[in-house]
């Protein structure tokens, strides 16, 4: 991966963040906290690892995304739309009576979703199916899967996390979105996971841990695990929960609550010019609306 | 002992582990889980035939449920297999969510259900599930009444393109179909036509309506007997029908007199054609150890609780 590609990525997930904010904002509910902290994942994911044609959104071959922390769905709304299965402007009916853009998703009504997701612990499960179905069929697809910290509470995610490592489905990679902070509180206060990489490799997982917003690290991690024989490999990443909105960041107060027209108004001037001064480092002007770098299968 | 001219009676859960064997054959894409019960839900026959294909998801019955949804989003048809107070008892949210929600062709197949189960008692007697699985959208809700419509109701599961939930019993029951019988979802069998009252049963009660619609005979109370053994989506046309001919229905069913069969029955007929309805099951109350004979006796699941439930119907007919 060149340094380009990955400032394009880089780029491409504040455009995801700006979205993402821009979405619930004129929704007047969801969740930023937890999609801006999956963002870079996310964009990782959807504009370099994913096998996907946007044209041909159930396309047998393509690589499966799996949404478990559901109440994410902006971050994976945004980036499916600036990946091209449907229309950006689609994001404006987020949350709206009969939109397709459901408050969770919902794997019927919009192209691009692999899993109806929103009650916690339930995505591995399915992810796990998934991967058993792909291995016998002998089928060379890949399945992603990303976890929420605290939704790793839940014992269903144990029960497949065992799952998985018992049939050795090297051809999962699932992310743990480790922001630290739940609904009430933060996350070693509530219901302490800790140690998180400890439980997962006592699991028999393969545990990579890395900085969730470090783009690098995330595709360095992500070919790690696609190499890694015999076992499904979990990649902790560590982030920030509203990353990029400065009055959001590490506040869990903003895990389910739309910003009012005055933060939106400052939340989104902060993600235009992080937007402007990743695209002044690039050289390039305007980085607002331009495509990221994507591989298609 | 047995006589020969008696056909042998055959546990639904029997029949469904020898049908998945059958049908696996032709049917590559069928794959099966249970949640170590596969001796119990017979899936173990199955599992010996194709090994690939089955998938021990141990004491783990929400993973299962979700395990199962996953394999079906990619083309599977996977038949999810244990004791009906664990699916849907225990997995209620990953049947709805997983499943339900987005429609995926999960065949949901549990043993064990009703009373029947016998002494291992309350914990392991599913008198809800009935009640459970219907109020689900997108759900199909089937409980065959014998080991050959277990067979047929089997393969037409594998046809219904949603979720189904198949209701499966422990004990052998006798035969009441020959063994083609052929299964349509959402479509009852008139077993017998009768003027004065109509017995609408699901799974054991079938048979044991067919018993109660002799005494009632010999005191020239005709008694209909349909087997409605799709319990969501009802057969509405057949429901409509006897209750216009007879005016009386007498519900029957190894299950709660809440929310089951007799529910769905007593909804639909308020809505469009009220007749008196007199519902025979286990009261709101839980079972207990005993021998499966005995615990039926004790909780009125018997012709002659069936034969006073039509007669009071008859009678409600009357008085109005």
């Amino acid at each position: 991966m060149s340094t380009a590609s990955v400032d394009a990525l880089q780029r491409t997930a504040a455009i995801v963040r700006r979205r993402i904010v821009e979405m619930i904002g004129r929704a007047g509910s969801g969740h930023p906290g937890g999609s801006l902290s999956a963002a870079d994942i996310l964009t990782a994911l959807y504009f370099h690892v994913l096998r996907l044609d946007p044209e041909n959104p159930g396309w047998p071959e393509r690589d499966r995304f799996v949404l478990s922390k559901g109440h994410a769905a902006p971050a994976l709304y945004a980036a499916l739309a600036e990946r091209g299965f449907f229309p950006v402007s689609e994001l404006d009916r987020l949350r709206r009576l009969g939109s397709p853009l459901q408050g969770h998703p919902d794997m019927k009504s919009l192209p691009g979703v692999e899993a109806s997701t929103g009650s916690l612990g339930q995505g591995l499960s399915f992810a796990v199916g998934l991967a058993l179905a792909a291995r016998l069929d002998k089928a060379s697809w890949r399945v992603y899967v990303m976890l929420g910290d605290g939704e790793i509470q839940e014992g269903q995610v144990w029960e497949a996390a065992m799952a998985a490592s018992h049939h050795g489905l090297d051809n999962l990679t699932a992310y743990l979105d480790y922001n630290g902070l739940q609904i009430d509180g933060p996350v070693e206060e509530v219901m302490s996971i800790s140690p998180v990489a400890d439980k997962w490799r006592a699991f028999g997982w393969n545990v990579i841990e890395v900085d969730g917003h470090d783009i690098s690290a995330i595709l360095r991690a992500t070919r790690d695990a696609r190499e890694t024989k015999g076992r499904p490999t979990i990649i902790v990443a560590r982030t920030v929960k509203g990353r990029g909105v400065s009055f959001m960041e590490g506040k869990h107060g903003w895990h389910g609550k739309a910003p009012n027209e005055e933060q939106l108004k400052q939340a989104l001037e902060e993600l235009d010019g992080l937007a402007s001064a990743l695209a002044a480092e690039d050289g390039r002007p305007g980085a607002a609306g331009e495509d990221g770098e994507g591989t298609s299968g | 002992m047995t006589n020969p001219t008696e056909p042998k009676k055959v546990a639904t859960r029997e029949a469904y582990g020898e049908a998945l064997v059958e049908a696996g054959g032709a049917r590559p894409d069928i794959v099966v889980l249970d949640a170590d019960l596969s001796a119990s839900t017979r899936t173990q026959l199955f599992a010996e035939k194709y090994p690939d294909r089955f998938f021990n998801m141990g004491i783990a019955e929400a993973n299962m449920i979700g395990v199962a949804a996953g394999l079906a989003a990619a083309g599977k048809i996977p038949f999810a297999s244990t004791f009906a107070v664990f699916a849907p008892g225990r997995v209620y949210d990953q049947i709805r969510l997983s499943v339900a929600y987005p429609r995926l062709g999960v065949k949901i197949a549990s043993t064990h259900a009703g009373l029947t189960v016998g002494e291992d008692g309350a914990s392991h007697q599913s008198l809800e599930d009935l009640a459970l699985a219907r109020v689900l959208p997108n759900m199909t809700v089937i409980v065959p009444a014998d080991g050959a419509e277990t067979r047929a109701a089997v393969f037409a599961a594998i046809e219904h393109e949603g979720p189904v939930y198949l209701r499966l019993g422990r004990v052998p029951v006798p035969a009441i179909y020959p063994p083609d019988k052929r299964f349509t979802v959402g479509r009852y069998d008139m077993l017998k036509e009768g003027r004065d009252v109509a017995l609408v049963a699901c799974g054991l009660m079938v048979e044991v309506c067919l018993q109660a619609a002799v005494t009632l005979a010999a005191e020239d109370i005709l008694a209909g007997v349909v087997n409605a053994s799709t319990v969501k989506p009802l057969d509405e046309e057949t429901l409509t029908y006897v209750a216009s001919r007879a005016g009386a229905v007498v519900t029957a069913e190894e299950h709660s007199v809440l929310g089951g069969l007799g529910g769905a029955v007593t909804e639909f007929l308020s809505g469009i054609h009220p007749v008196p309805v007199v519902r025979v099951g286990v009261d709101d109350r839980f079972g207990q150890s005993g021998r499966p004979g005995e615990l039926l006796e004790a909780y009125g699941l018997t012709a002659s609780r069936v034969a006073d439930a039509a007669r009071k119907a008859v009678a409600l007919k009357k008085g109005r």
